[in-house]
């Protein structure tokens, strides 16, 4: 992320209009279809201002009027996550994918590895269940006045605030080939244990994250395919933390009934 | 009802967390509501830091020291008590968020690390990355999951409040929510209900807020008797980045490493940035302001970036100026603001670190809401406010980084001040669960209506107009004329509210029907905001009249209270509580106190002293 080129903008000629195909669904007992809108192009529009113009006026290319899309939105500055949608193939937030850098027709489709609840809006609960069962926090002595916490080396802060970063938005799911029907735990959580299991008063109960992660669903079920980290719009270190915690994880097994 | 007590709270953002975590701490259940996954809240957004005066730098600052800053900031309206308890609690908050491990930036020693902003003098800031605001949220989202887990705190996301249930003697019992999928009206009973909404931004159409941040919550709470105070102290951010569906928020802190404002001295000059030279550029803030160059208070930024621009020397003639951190090694830069600078990257397409950026001001945060006592407690008996949706502690102005420790503040004193009601309250009275069927039906009928309209107006039309009306007239620069224009406008809106159809046949997870209930609750609260502005005869912090451009602390050193009332918002003026600064006049061309000249703190930042 550190090697930043001065690009300047191309140079092409800017479409006279935007086609936009969203796969589409009444609601989850209903089947998917496509649907077809075309709005004038104008500069420096993201998919969710795309999205905003049709559903003030929801007619589609061949003029017939048609409910509303449903998507989800709210930052707008991609870190609450919650506009992630598939767009051209590829998992990540609508706000911000801009027009001018999209091929067209662009394609627009919920993602499809969590509950599709009506056109682009999923049900992504099952990451936060992830958190709770790798007892994702610290456990805190109470949250009276106790002081500061421990002293921390800038770099391993570094570290951890990259961990820390994660915005539940499920485009490492999305990309990952063994994540299924959540058959294994993935890459967010497993993050999740690596911010925690780093931090001095965290590592006090590594060992119960360690469990979080060891089931027949857990960390062993990544095929290092290293789809996640290409996939994670916040740059996070996925690949080195599934590394380290699966090292974690070896040696609790082998070691961790002594402490017993 | 079981024998322990419920609060209900509503908002998933720091305030409500805060409030969430305390009270299932001391063992009593939770409620909470929110529109998204509390973790999506707006809070995310806050970038720049954390206020809290730890004197680690040898600086002299003190929680008195920011307690002035603060008041001083805020011109003076804000009642200090209340000013003052945040600012003694500040430095315990940050050092409780140090605990639960957010990566706040440290020192060489390992110490956190402290930044200067805007309206004071001293490294005060705590700051994780440029995502301040996102690492306190996910530190309580945390900490709330942990009560989650053992069953004290029940999550209700993807619901929205809709009203309270208020019993026949006023008393708040509870509240009803609707469930934004299936659009089913449900009665919640409490003892007791925290509001921690948020702000009014979408009031404003497009904002530097997020999409939930439209106050329909507290416009409610307002339309059922609680007293909504100073709503219109709008504070308009001097950095935005202008686009098309929101504004993107270019945080204080790039002026706080060294960020630097200018435009081309020659107005229209066409050169690119970078070959004009130095003596060529108007830095207008650090020639006007010598003491505090570019980190003047925000008030005072975006009314001097606006003013230039009016005049016709904005950058390319157009409403923006430059906002300059090309000097600062990229190394700084990457470490310090990458996020922010990421943020300006990823949806304008240049590269700040090469090419300065381009901003204008844009709708930020409320320092009006919601009136509470100095518990956080309302008007309505059993309804308490925290955050950024109450009025308390940012008077006519915010200062950059008070938020998010007012937030926690008020989370941290509604806790106990709601279980304290709670425990003493007595339960149902003389009403039974009549007055929840009864409001239930209520809510019902309002949605029924709703769907059944099918009228030719557009409600997203209707709210792009308010949007329009209020930013350009109930902003930066008010006009009493344009003020009652704005205010016949918003009535004939609400006319033609009656005649909109939500124009969608398929209700399930619908966005229609929600946006058309946030709209009815925004143009109530539009008219307070721009009442209260046109009744405010001076000029004081965010609020500013040319016709009257001076602060007049005879008259209007008071907090405007409206009330709700068929024919609108009715005014009446409270004292504010000075007992413990006498008010001064605000100027920031000179260092704030004559008593203690400083010429170290006159001095520019150095951009960089650790790696």
């Amino acid at each position: 992320m550190s090697a930043h080129i001065h690009k300047p903008k191309s140079n092409r000629v800017p479409p006279k209009t935007v086609e936009i195909h969203i796969r589409r669904r009444a609601n989850p007992d209903s089947p998917q279809y496509w649907e077809v809108f075309e709005l004038p192009y104008r500069p420096n529009l993201n998919i969710i201002s795309c999205l905003m113009e049709i559903q003030k006026n929801p007619i589609t290319k061949e003029g017939n009027a048609t409910t509303p899309p449903v998507w989800q939105m709210n930052c707008l500055e991609q870190v609450c996550g919650i506009c992630t949608m598939v767009i051209n193939g590829r998992a990540r937030q609508s706000c911000s994918a801009l027009i001018d850098n999209l091929e067209q027709p662009i394609k627009l489709e919920p993602m499809s590895k969590f509950p599709n609840i009506r056109d682009l809006v999923v049900d992504r609960s099952q990451m936060f269940d992830h958190l709770k069962r790798v007892n994702a926090w610290v456990e805190l002595d109470g949250t009276h006045d106790l002081g500061p916490g421990p002293r921390m080396d800038q770099e391993e802060v570094q570290e951890r605030y990259s961990y820390s970063r994660c915005m539940t938005c499920g485009c490492c799911l999305e990309a990952c080939p063994q994540y299924e029907d959540d058959n294994y735990i993935g890459p967010q959580a497993i993050a999740q244990v690596r911010l925690f299991n780093m931090h001095p008063s965290g590592k006090m109960t590594r060992d119960e994250r360690l469990e979080g992660i060891m089931g027949e669903d857990g960390i062993t079920n990544c095929g290092n395919a290293q789809n996640c980290i290409q996939a994670c719009p916040m740059g996070i270190p996925l690949t080195r933390a599934i590394y380290e915690e699966n090292r974690e994880t070896v040696v609790h097994g082998l070691f961790g009934w002594l402490k017993k | 009802m079981a024998e322990g007590i419920k609060i209900a709270i509503v908002g998933g953002g720091l305030a409500g967390l805060a409030a969430a975590m305390r009270i299932a701490e001391a063992g009593h259940a939770v409620d909470l509501f929110s529109v998204v996954p509390v973790k999506r809240s707006h809070s995310v957004c806050a970038q720049g830091g954390i206020n809290g005066a730890v004197n680690t730098k040898g600086e002299g600052d003190s929680t008195w020291e920011h307690f002035d800053d603060t008041v001083y900031g805020g011109d003076f309206l804000a009642n200090q008590p209340p000013a003052k308890a945040m600012c003694e609690m500040a430095p315990s908050i940050i050092y409780l968020f140090d605990r639960m491990g957010v990566p706040f930036s440290r020192t060489s020693e390992g110490l956190l690390d402290f930044r200067r902003f805007g309206g004071t003098k001293h490294h005060r800031t705590a700051f994780a990355g440029a995502s301040t605001g996102q690492q306190l949220l996910y530190a309580l989202d945390e900490q709330v999951r942990r009560y989650e887990v053992n069953g004290k705190v029940r999550k209700f996301e993807h619901w929205e409040m809709l009203s309270l249930v208020l019993d026949d003697a006023q008393v708040c019992r509870g509240l009803i929510a609707m469930n934004l999928q299936t659009l089913e009206l449900k009665t919640f009973p409490a003892d007791a209900v925290i509001v921690a909404t948020g702000g009014p931004g979408l009031i404003f159409g497009k904002s530097t807020n997020s999409m939930v941040c439209t106050g329909s919550a507290v416009a409610a709470c307002y339309q059922q008797g609680a007293k909504y105070a100073n709503g219109e102290f709008i504070q308009v951010h001097p950095t935005s980045i202008p686009g098309e569906d929101k504004l993107r928020l270019m945080s204080e802190s790039a002026r706080g490493e060294g960020g630097r404002v200018w435009v081309p001295r020659q107005p229209g000059d066409t050169r690119a940035p970078s070959s004009i030279p130095e003596k060529e550029r108007s830095y207008f803030l650090e020639e006007k302001y010598p003491a505090y160059g570019n980190l003047v208070p925000r008030d005072i930024a975006t009314r001097e970036i606006f003013q230039i621009c009016i005049e016709g020397k904005g950058v390319a003639k157009e409403n923006q100026v430059y906002l300059d951190v090309t000097h600062i090694p990229a190394e700084t830069l990457d470490r310090k603001l990458g996020a922010i600078l990421e943020i300006y990257e990823m949806f304008v397409g240049d590269d700040p670190r090469h090419v300065p950026m381009r901003i204008f001001p844009g709708v930020h945060y409320s320092m009006g809401g919601l009136w509470v006592d100095y518990d956080q407690r309302t008007n309505i008996p059993g309804l308490l406010a925290a955050g950024e949706c109450d009025y308390s502690i940012h008077g006519a102005n915010r200062l950059g980084a008070n938020s998010l420790v007012s937030c926690v503040y008020g989370g941290f004193i509604a806790a106990p001040a709601a279980i304290q009601y709670a425990t003493g309250v007595e339960r149902n009275g003389s009403n039974g669960s009549s007055v929840y069927d009864q409001e239930l039906r209520k809510q019902q009928e309002i949605n029924d209506t709703l769907i059944k309209q099918s009228g030719k107006e557009n409600q997203y039309v209707l709210h792009q107009e308010m949007g329009k009306w209020m930013t350009d007239n109930v902003t930066v620069v008010r006009y009493n004329d344009k003020l009652k224009e704005t205010d016949n406008k918003l009535l004939e809106l609400m006319d033609r509210y009656k005649r909109i159809s939500i124009n969608d046949s398929n209700l399930w997870a619908t966005m229609a029907l929600p946006h058309a209930r946030h709209l009815d609750n925004m143009l109530e609260l539009a008219r307070v905001i721009t009442l209260g502005a046109l009744n405010r005869n001076e000029s004081r912090g965010a609020h500013y009249k040319p016709e009257f451009p001076e602060r007049d602390d005879e008259n209007f050193l008071k907090t405007t209270i409206a009330e709700y009332s068929g024919e609108g918002p009715v005014l009446s003026y409270d004292a504010v509580d000075i007992s413990l600064i006498p008010p001064r006049k605000r100027d920031y061309s000179k260092a704030k106190q004559e008593k203690k000249p400083d010429p170290a703190a006159a001095r520019p930042e150095a951009p960089a002293e650790r790696t």
